[in-house]
């Protein structure tokens, strides 16, 4: 395993909810990782991000760890969900609000 | 380089034959696709897998010359 994938490892198994965007939360640097912070506010989670955009290892890394080629990435307890368009399918059918219910990282409303 | 939606469909449909795709130019540009793709061939597989099936399609064009495909998949009702 690479240093970078390491890393990722760390940071994905360190973190309940992790989002790998471009820019911040409160500055998206593209509009799918927007996209994706808009999804996690909804969620109401604690959710932890990485700009990929300040580390260019793991902008490049992150591809290969998940065999997913695009950014934003979404992990919950160190399971790849998918990118932006997958949190947004599974938002509106209520999957993701259920998922992290279930795995204890929001109050129920 | 832009690619054209045209382009697109074909590349779906060869992985896919049943696919019903449809392509939407979101922005005019021929830079920024909506691919909604119906495919039995989904049945019983997770979202995340889905969407491989179709990025697979494409060969390596997502991310890169294809910077914006959003990507809708179901299974036909």
């Amino acid at each position: 395993m690479s240093d970078t994938n390491a890393r990722i490892a760390e940071i994905v198994n360190g973190n309940d909810i992790v989002l790998f965007m471009k820019g911040t939360p409160l500055f998206p640097q593209c509009g799918f990782s927007s996209r994706a912070i808009a999804i996690l506010d909804r969620i109401g989670a604690p959710y932890h991000t990485v700009d990929v955009l300040q580390d260019p290892e793991i902008r490049a890394g992150i591809k290969d760890f998940s065999e997913w080629p695009t950014i934003p990435q979404l992990y919950v307890k160190g399971e790849f969900l998918g990118g932006s368009d997958i949190m947004m399918e599974m938002y509106e059918a209520g999957e993701l609000q259920t998922l992290v219910e279930e795995k204890g990282l929001v109050a129920k409303a | 380089m832009p690619m054209l939606a045209q382009d697109i469909e074909t590349l779906i449909r060869a992985a896919l034959p049943d696919a019903q795709v449809t392509i939407t130019d979101l922005a005019g540009d021929g830079d920024h696709y909506a691919a909604e793709v119906i495919s039995a061939a989904f049945a019983g597989k997770p979202r995340v897998i889905q969407h491989k099936m179709v990025m697979e399609s494409l060969g390596g064009r997502m991310g890169g010359e294809l910077h914006a495909l959003q990507i809708k998949t179901g299974v036909p009702t």
